[in-house]
């Protein structure tokens, strides 16, 4: 029981310091090649058109492959240089260069964005392979691959690059690729919706981080990683929160956190490798990422870092609560995802205590919550894509290997005991529980809250699918066919059986022995151990985690697996159940504050616009007993109401300025 | 032109003794590309008078094409020699920097709207005619063709192709030079002028449509009557600030305003009225209000050059008024000018929102952008004027691109411009969707098109210069605004086709070189933009 506290006991006491910046050599120089490979992959697909559509998919694999070689031998180049000289750049040329302004296309490779790197490229592999069997038969698997080629190399742009401009263009990248691989069912409507939902939402997000990286800018002169980090020091305090809650708006639009969380969810409208690349394993922790590379910044604001954990306690309610309703086996597992992303957050909210466990969870998480998609999408994928979990049902005999690598992915993520997710979860956990004061009850008790609802919206999905009676054999799926579960082909449950070997060995190897910990030292400093005086001591939470998560699978047992499930979904329900159904009353809120008002907004504009002035010169008209000339139709507005709206925009400006004057 | 401000300066010495009018010395080589271009507009007009109907078309396409070319080889020479700035034709125009950077921005961008104006294949016989509205009201013959009426051919004889008003071609090398010395004036009387002689052309240009000719000629009347009203307002304002300074001089006013202690109400009267004529050519919000419909009533190809040329000649000369003469008085109209950038980037955002036509929809979008443009012209810094000239040479290829590919979807009506006949346009044609694809995100600002380096240093200089609240402003705009190009973009890939929706027509070789022109520069302007960065921040203002 006491393993994960291995990771913590490493701590030193040390101050994070800025590692050494050297330029990049060997294998190290050619890292440009990561990014490029996927993105030429993208553009000869793109490019090509049907002529591609044969072996497209393939050259979409190789790619992304070659570029997972390539960067699993710049990390063993790099793993044989001594720490301190593991971070270093390559510049590849000036991207923009001005008086006062700028930005190098340039690339940094360090322990942190080599582990991006090697999780982006190869969950990235895997998923494609598996595309090559799930997306056999769409007719859009060429722009399929494309897209996903566009989405790995912008993924990697922003891991790679080394200031906030490249950064922004990578966020940019794969903001767009999510946008169009979640709209990629082109027949839905309800996919255009949700792709549309998911970029309006991501760029709220963008807004704020466009808005922190200015102001760095404007304050520091620069937006180089190197240099920012080294003069953040000057900046005073109210101007580094504010930099710290932008940063933060921008990193919930990208991961799905409060108070920006409804569109992933909706997202699941995309093809399901997609849902386990994109809104699972990578760019929905980029927030994470974003707040790890910047924490020389959130290392001084405890105010900043205590806003990123608040963000990631509240979040991780959320999801668990909300993903206890759902039927759809897809939006239980991406709920599961918005609440394992609040651990993140809530981890690397704790500061130097936490930002290497939150990546430590990532990768786990990226691991595990993968697999579980892909098995999803085994599952989808021989009952006739559909995705209520009420016409599933006793499916374990048919689908063995799918059940087998999705019980594993499954344990590993309600923290089974010396899974992946046990390792990496509790470790968070125990952080939680070690901060002072109220904080440390607060965070700690509501994430081992969230461990046992985990435990239980998870085994309520395993039981509805897999066990009990097999409920589609009465059934027909929507375009009415029968229902005939069978085992996927070799190509998808190749990458499943990797990933469940990920799910079950990745948390122990990982922390044994504080590799991890260790290797991401140069990056995100020395892991720091709260003195005592925390909620709880480390030796008690284990057993309060794993006994709350027992607690849910036993009640799920009793409640779901006890009695027959409804093929119908049961109405009413009880006021919790149908809040959680309702996602919270997110989407109502949403509506009401910022929807709605955006309406009315340009309703009004469009008004005065067109009809405002306008109706002003009519009714001066009609007074005056004007002629029916003033009503004849023209194609668009009259063009005296806009020398008239020109006239009092003059008299405006003139009055202002003469005002100005003589205020 | 020119020469007259000449004569009025020189008259002023003339009052005051017997002095003998000396003719001012002038430097040809650095005014050399607008003579060449005026002089090319001559000859078109000759072109048009003696040649017989059916070689105008090639001459004077060779011959508009031709122009062009000399005139920035020229301009290639003069900037060559790195130039220090200089002002000529007795301080009429100013050679500097920006006047450089904005002439050659104009002369490329000029060369790609007199290939998308040179177009026959797109529209048969081309875009351009003369003949009254009464009768193409009509509508279109079978199959999309022309009426098959002798009179409504002004061209050509019933049996041969339909051929286009060639008119065309002097009126944009007018408008051309009128807008280069526009952005050189260094004086307002000449800077007035300079707006006559730029605004004339394009209002005819705007009632050429061979399609929609009510539409047309409703837009070249009420640009015309809206123009003609914002001139007054310029005029005033002239007249103002020269009962202030006793000079029409942009340099002399400066140096009057700083050194004055007369009441400055004249002085901030005549600016707000000189700057209303100036935001108008601009299409800034709340003076916008011509630009919706001109845009969409004129002739695609001139909606091009409208968009793209008078755009980077009106904040060419805003950015010189207010860098030269109302530097030093910054405090005083700055909270205006902020004012009005706001309302400019509100109202093209959130009413962008609800158009349902492509051209439209683009008006709209010019208007935000003219809001962006503003933050930069309002920085009175260096990195304020480079940021802004780098904005306008981006977005004047990106837009132009954008109408080169606007006037390849048609249907038998001729353009398909209304938002729902873009529906399914992937399925159709991959490639022209991929490329307005390309191009509308480039007018969104996403990064690595010309959009966003464009946005970035512009923002970065407001910025610099203390405008912090209008940047937020101006991204949340911007973040509005990426929802109606998304629009189209949704429309274009996630909508089925309907049935008798418009076919892409396969452009001739102009619309395409055009339209790759504006496409490459987008792209280049993204991944590159150090160079044309650094041009546009080479050198500064001469007073």
């Amino acid at each position: 029981m006491n393993a994960p506290l291995n990771v913590l006991v490493a701590a030193a006491e040390t101050t994070s310091e800025l590692p050494h910046v050297g330029p990049a050599t060997g294998m190290a120089s050619l890292a440009w090649l990561l990014f490029v490979l996927p993105a030429a992959g993208a553009l000869v697909l793109f490019v090509a058109g049907r002529a591609a559509n044969k072996w497209g998919h393939w050259l979409g694999v190789l790619t992304v492959v070659a570029s997972f070689a390539l960067g699993l031998a710049i990390f063993l180049e790099t793993v044989g240089l001594p720490a301190e000289e593991r971070t270093r750049e390559i510049s590849l040329f000036d991207w923009i260069a001005v008086a006062g302004l700028h930005v190098d296309f340039g690339l940094r490779l360090d322990p942190l964005s080599l582990t991006f790197v090697l999780l982006i490229t190869g969950v990235g592999s895997l998923i494609h392979i598996y595309s090559t069997g799930y997306m056999g038969h769409d007719p859009g698997r060429r722009r399929f691959f494309a897209q996903l080629n566009l989405f790995v190399a912008a993924m990697l742009v922003l891991v790679l690059g080394n200031n906030f401009v490249m950064l922004y263009l990578g966020w940019e990248g794969v903001g767009l690729a999510s946008y169009l691989l979640i709209g990629f069912y082109q027949d839905r409507p309800s996919a255009a919706t949700a792709a549309k939902k998911a970029f309006l939402m991501n760029r709220v997000g963008d807004v704020g981080l466009a808005i922190a990286i200015f102001l760095l800018w404007t304050n520091l002169g620069t937006v180089q990683y190197t240099e920012v980090f080294e003069n953040i020091g000057t900046l005073d305090a109210g101007v580094l929160i504010a930099i710290t809650v932008l940063l933060l708006l921008g990193a919930c639009g990208k991961s799905g956190q409060f108070p920006l969380q409804a569109w992933l969810p909706d997202a699941m409208e995309g093809p399901t490798p997609v849902s386990a690349l994109i809104h699972a394993a990578t760019m929905v922790t980029a927030g994470v990422y974003l707040i790890a590379r910047t924490h020389p910044i959130y290392d001084l604001t405890t105010t900043g870092r205590l806003v990123v954990a608040l963000v990631g306690v509240v979040t991780l309610l959320i999801g668990a609560i909300i993903g206890c309703a759902y039927d759809d086996i897809k939006k239980v597992l991406a709920y599961s995802t918005v609440s394992q992303i609040g651990y993140m957050f809530l981890a690397v909210g704790l500061g130097p205590a936490g930002y290497a466990l939150g990546i430590f969870h990532l990768l786990t998480h990226g691991f595990f919550k993968a697999g579980l998609f892909l098995g999803a999408g085994s599952v989808m994928h021989a009952m006739n894509d559909d995705v209520d979990m009420r016409r599933y049902g006793g499916l374990a005999r048919y689908m063995p290997i799918t059940f087998i690598t999705f019980g594993l992915g499954y344990l590993a993520l309600i923290g089974f005991p010396f899974l992946s997710g046990y390792f990496s979860k509790d470790a968070i956990i125990e952080a939680a529980f070690a901060e002072p004061g109220w904080q440390g009850w607060a965070f700690g008790g509501a994430a081992t809250l969230a461990a046992g609802l985990t435990a239980f919206y998870m085994t309520r999905l395993v039981l509805m699918t897999f066990f009990g009676e097999k409920r589609w054999e009465k059934l027909k799926s929507a375009d009415g066919r029968d229902y005939h579960p069978h085992e996927s082909p070799i190509s998808m449950t190749a990458p499943m059986i990797v990933l469940a070997l990920g799910s079950i060995g990745a948390g122990f190897l990982l922390s044994n022995g504080h590799v991890l910990i260790d290797w991401l030292a140069p990056s995100l400093g020395e892991l720091e151990e709260h003195a005592a005086g925390g909620a709880l001591p480390h030796e008690i939470v284990p057993w309060i985690v794993v006994g709350f998560s027992a607690l849910g699978v036993l009640i799920a047992l009793l409640v779901v697996g006890g009695r027959p499930t409804p093929v119908e979904r049961p109405e009413p329900v009880s006021l919790p159940v149908r809040a959680a159904r309702r996602d919270l009353y997110a989407n109502a809120i949403n509506e009401a504050l910022i929807a709605r008002p955006g309406v009315w907004l340009s309703r009004a504009l469009v008004y005065v616009d067109n009809r405002g002035v306008d109706g002003v010169v009519n009714g001066t008209a009609a007074m005056l007993g004007g002629s029916s000339g003033r009503l004849r139709r023209l194609q668009t507005g009259f063009v005296r109401s806009y020398a008239l709206s020109m006239l009092g925009g003059t008299v405006l400006v003139v009055a202002a300025l003469l005002a100005v004057r003589f205020a | 032109m020119s020469p007259l401000s000449a004569v009025l300066t020189e008259g002023a010495v003339l009052a005051q003794g017997p002095a003998r009018l000396d003719p001012p010395p002038i430097d040809y080589a650095a005014i050399l590309p607008l003579l060449v271009v005026l002089g090319g507009a001559c000859i078109a007009v000759l072109v048009e008078a003696f040649l017989p109907r059916h070689q105008r078309w090639p001459a004077q396409v060779a011959l508009s094409i031709l122009t062009i070319g000399v005139a920035g080889l020229s301009l290639g020479l003069y900037a060559g020699g790195e130039p220090i700035g200089t002002t000529t034709l007795a301080d009429a125009l100013a050679i500097d920097g920006p006047t450089l950077f904005l002439w050659g921005t104009l002369l490329a961008l000029g060369l790609g709207s007199i290939l998308l104006i040179a177009d026959r294949s797109v529209e048969p016989g081309g875009a351009f005619v003369a003949s009254a509205a009464s009768r193409a009201a009509v509508g279109g013959g079978v199959n999309g063709g022309p009426v098959d009426d002798p009179e409504d051919r002004s061209y050509g004889m019933v049996g041969q192709a339909p051929t286009m008003q060639t008119e065309v071609f002097p009126f944009t090398l007018f408008a051309l030079a009128g807008m280069m010395t526009f952005c050189a004036a260094n004086d307002l009387l000449t800077m007035f002028v300079a707006l006559e002689v730029l605004s004339l052309p394009l209002y005819l240009m705007c009632g050429l449509a061979r399609r929609r000719r009510l539409l047309s000629q409703e837009a070249a009347v009420k640009y015309f009557l809206l123009g003609a009203f914002a001139s007054a307002f310029f005029l005033y304002g002239l007249a103002l600030l020269y009962g202030y300074a006793g000079s029409v001089k942009l340099a002399d006013i400066a140096t009057a305003a700083a050194g004055s202690a007369k009441s400055d109400s004249l002085l901030l009267g005549g600016l707000a009225l000189l700057v209303v004529g100036l935001l108008f050519k601009g299409s800034v919000g709340p003076f916008h209000t011509w630009t919706p419909d001109v845009y969409q009533g004129a002739p695609t190809p001139v909606t091009a050059f409208m968009a793209a040329c008078t755009k980077v000649a009106a904040f060419g000369a805003i950015l010189r008024v207010l860098y030269v003469a109302f530097g030093d008085t910054r405090w005083e109209w700055r909270g205006v000018l902020w004012a009005v950038a706001i309302a400019s980037m509100v109202i093209g955002a959130v009413i962008g929102l609800t158009q349902t036509d492509v051209k439209r929809m683009v008006a709209y979008s010019s208007i935000a952008h003219a809001g962006f443009l503003l933050l930069g012209a309002m920085s009175i810094t260096e990195q304020g004027v480079s940021g802004t000239l780098f904005y306008l040479l981006a977005y004047g290829f990106t837009t132009l691109a954008v109408f080169g590919v606007i006037s390849l979807v048609r249907d038998a009506d001729g353009e398909a411009t209304h938002l729902s006949q873009w529906a399914g346009l992937a399925k159709r044609s991959p490639i022209v969707a991929a490329v307005m694809t390309f191009l509308l995100l480039a007018l969104a600002g996403i990064p690595l098109t010309s959009g966003f380096t464009a946005k970035f240093a512009v923002f970065a200089a407001a910025l610099g210069d203390g405008m912090g609240p209008l940047v937020i402003v101006a991204l949340v705009a911007s973040a509005v605004a990426a929802f109606f190009y998304l629009r189209v973009i949704v429309m274009m890939y996630f909508s089925e086709p309907a049935a008798d929706g418009p076919s892409v027509t396969v452009p001739g070789a102009f619309t395409t070189a055009a339209i790759t022109l504006g496409v490459l520069v987008t792209l280049l302007l993204g991944i590159l933009p150090t160079l044309a960065l650094g041009w546009a921040g080479s050198s500064g203002f001469v007073g």
